[in-house]
């Protein structure tokens, strides 16, 4: 049996949304660049309209508020290097937290080097921003607020609503990376006050390669790239539109239901996990955290070694192991929680998708259980 | 194609020679749990040739390879030729280790020369410190948290 448990580090895409890429591929190529230009363009025009209001509809936002980007990595930098740049000269300071993706802390680094000052806030030991620090970080000459809705290594959901209402009262802009939460969490626009939101679709079975950088009204941004098109989609370039729409399908076809099985799954998983492997811990919370997130450390064996035996199994995950970094440092998020260097090397992280059966779910047990017993035999330690 | 060799990955899916001796004359220990490599390995001696060898690693797959093969390398061998075997050797038997797994993860070798230095302490009736763990390469030293000693 196949099982792939890496549904965060990208999906499988959905037949139909390849079906429907596939239509923009061969039949409705021309580029939407202009209204007043030949019938392929219009048809495009119109089809890049339609793709924006799918992407806009679940945040209950504008539809002429998206941006379709490469992906979500692109997102997140146009946002911050945008938001920066539009304070020209006067640099400002940024808040953050220490538990990022690499795009955000990459791109904050870069700034930091130009005279700009990041504030990277700690986390609780499940990984929760408090709100208080937020309101303690925040000064007058703070220009952005930046993180991310949910953790991609350890699910981690924040409390977004109360951040949003901080930044507000505060007047400060907030960017919410959404890449992981992006319809596995709900997010209303039209309650949370986030001024830019990045997305990525590969994660919601949509295409790689393919995001969009949801942007408020009030908010200025300079571009980060230059070139022509920028004023249908407000970037530059001959547009995605086999991914843009593709994008869409996949917004458009997710059903709600799906999450909760998932969690459903996932819950069970780790029942099974708990129950017949000792000296085994959750990284992150018990609730407040993504359905299909599953995040532990396995004591006395390290995340490499597990990982490539369950490979060898046929279930694939992911594992936040120094040793199957190429730096071999351990993640940053899970030091960033307390999880000790010894236990973070027999982190594993299962995640969860719609393509995920219960025979799946139980063949995974099966086999943790196996591998993990295996590698405990062959332990020096414990 | 992943990172590592036929050989290793055979080494790591089927270790040669894994599980402790009982009634072994001396236990070998490198490594750090900090790091994410702790290695036993243990040696029983006749005719001073090392006449059955077992480890006990934690670690990631190039640790238990290297494990396994130095313990293949190592049986039936004189105690002065198994204490020739080096990094080297343990990592060219095995096709070749990632670059980056060279350090962190080939301490084999130094668990059998610390085996073998235990025995001999043993039968000469010195008495040995156990030593720190050797940290003096290692890439990520200067942020590790581990205390040496």
């Amino acid at each position: 049996m196949k099982v792939y448990l890496d549904n965060a580090t990208t999906t499988r895409t959905d037949e139909r949304v390849v079906e429907e890429m596939k239509r923009f591929h061969s039949e409705n190529y021309g580029a939407p660049t202009t209204e007043y230009g030949h019938s392929w363009g219009v048809a495009s025009l119109e089809a890049l309209e339609a793709s924006k209001a799918s992407v806009a509809a679940p945040l209950n936002t504008a539809p002429e508020n998206v941006v379709f980007t490469s992906g979500g990595v692109e997102s997140n930098n146009m946002a911050i290097l945008g938001v920066a740049r539009a304070r020209g000269k006067d640099k400002g300071r940024i808040i953050t937290t220490k538990i990022e993706h690499s795009s955000v802390l990459g791109a904050l680094e870069y700034l930091a080097k130009e005279g700009f000052r990041v504030e990277y806030m700690g986390v609780d030991e499940k990984g929760f921003v408090r709100p208080d620090d937020l309101e303690a970080a925040l000064s007058d000459d703070t220009i952005l607020v930046t993180l991310a809705h949910a953790n991609g290594e350890i699910g981690t959901v924040q409390p977004v609503d109360e951040i949003a209402k901080i930044c507000d009262a505060a007047g400060i802009p907030l960017h919410l990376d959404a890449r992981m939460s992006f319809l596995w969490e709900k997010l209303d626009l039209s309650r949370v006050h986030a001024d830019l939101v990045s997305l990525t679709a590969h994660t919601i079975h949509g295409p790689k390669g393919v995001g969009a950088l949801v942007k408020g009204k009030d908010i200025k941004l300079e571009p980060i790239m230059f070139g022509p098109g920028t004023e249908f989609n407000g970037r530059p370039g001959t547009l995605n539109l086999p991914g843009a729409a593709g994008m869409a399908k996949a917004v458009e076809i997710w059903d709600d239901g799906e999450v909760e099985l998932a969690r459903k799954r996932r819950d069970r998983l780790w029942a099974g996990i708990k129950e017949a492997i000792p000296d085994t811990a959750l990284n992150g919370p018990e609730t407040g955290r993504l359905a299909n997130n599953l995040s532990c450390n396995f004591q006395h064996i390290e995340g490499e070694s597990i990982l490539l035996y369950l490979d060898m199994a046929g279930v694939a995950v992911s594992t936040g192991s120094a040793c199957s970094s190429k730096n071999l440092k351990p993640s940053y998020v899970l030091s960033a929680i307390g999880i000790p260097p010894e236990a973070s090397h027999g982190s594993i992280r299962f995640s969860l998708s719609k393509y995920n059966t219960d025979d799946q779910i139980d063949y995974a047990l099966e086999k943790t259980i196996e591998v993990v017993k295996r590698l405990r035999k062959m332990s020096s330690m414990g | 194609m992943g990172i590592y060799s036929e050989k290793v990955m055979d080494h790591f899916q089927n270790p040669r020679n894994m599980g402790e001796l009982e009634d072994a004359d001396a236990v070998g220990r490198v490594g750090n749990p900090v790091c994410g490599d702790v290695m036993d390995i243990y040696i029983k001696v006749r005719d001073n040739r090392i006449a059955d060898i077992g480890f006990k690693t934690m670690g990631c797959a190039a640790a238990i390879a290297t494990s396994s093969m130095v313990t293949e390398l190592a049986k039936g061998k004189t105690l002065e030729e198994a204490e020739k075997i080096s990094r080297n050797d343990v990592a060219e038997a095995l096709e070749g280790l990632p670059p980056i797994k060279m350090h962190c993860s080939n301490l084999a070798a130094d668990g059998l020369k610390d085996a073998i230095g235990k025995y001999r302490a043993k039968t000469e009736g010195r008495k040995i410190e156990d030593k720190p763990v050797e940290c003096a390469d290692c890439p990520i030293m200067e942020e590790c948290q581990h205390d040496e000693g």
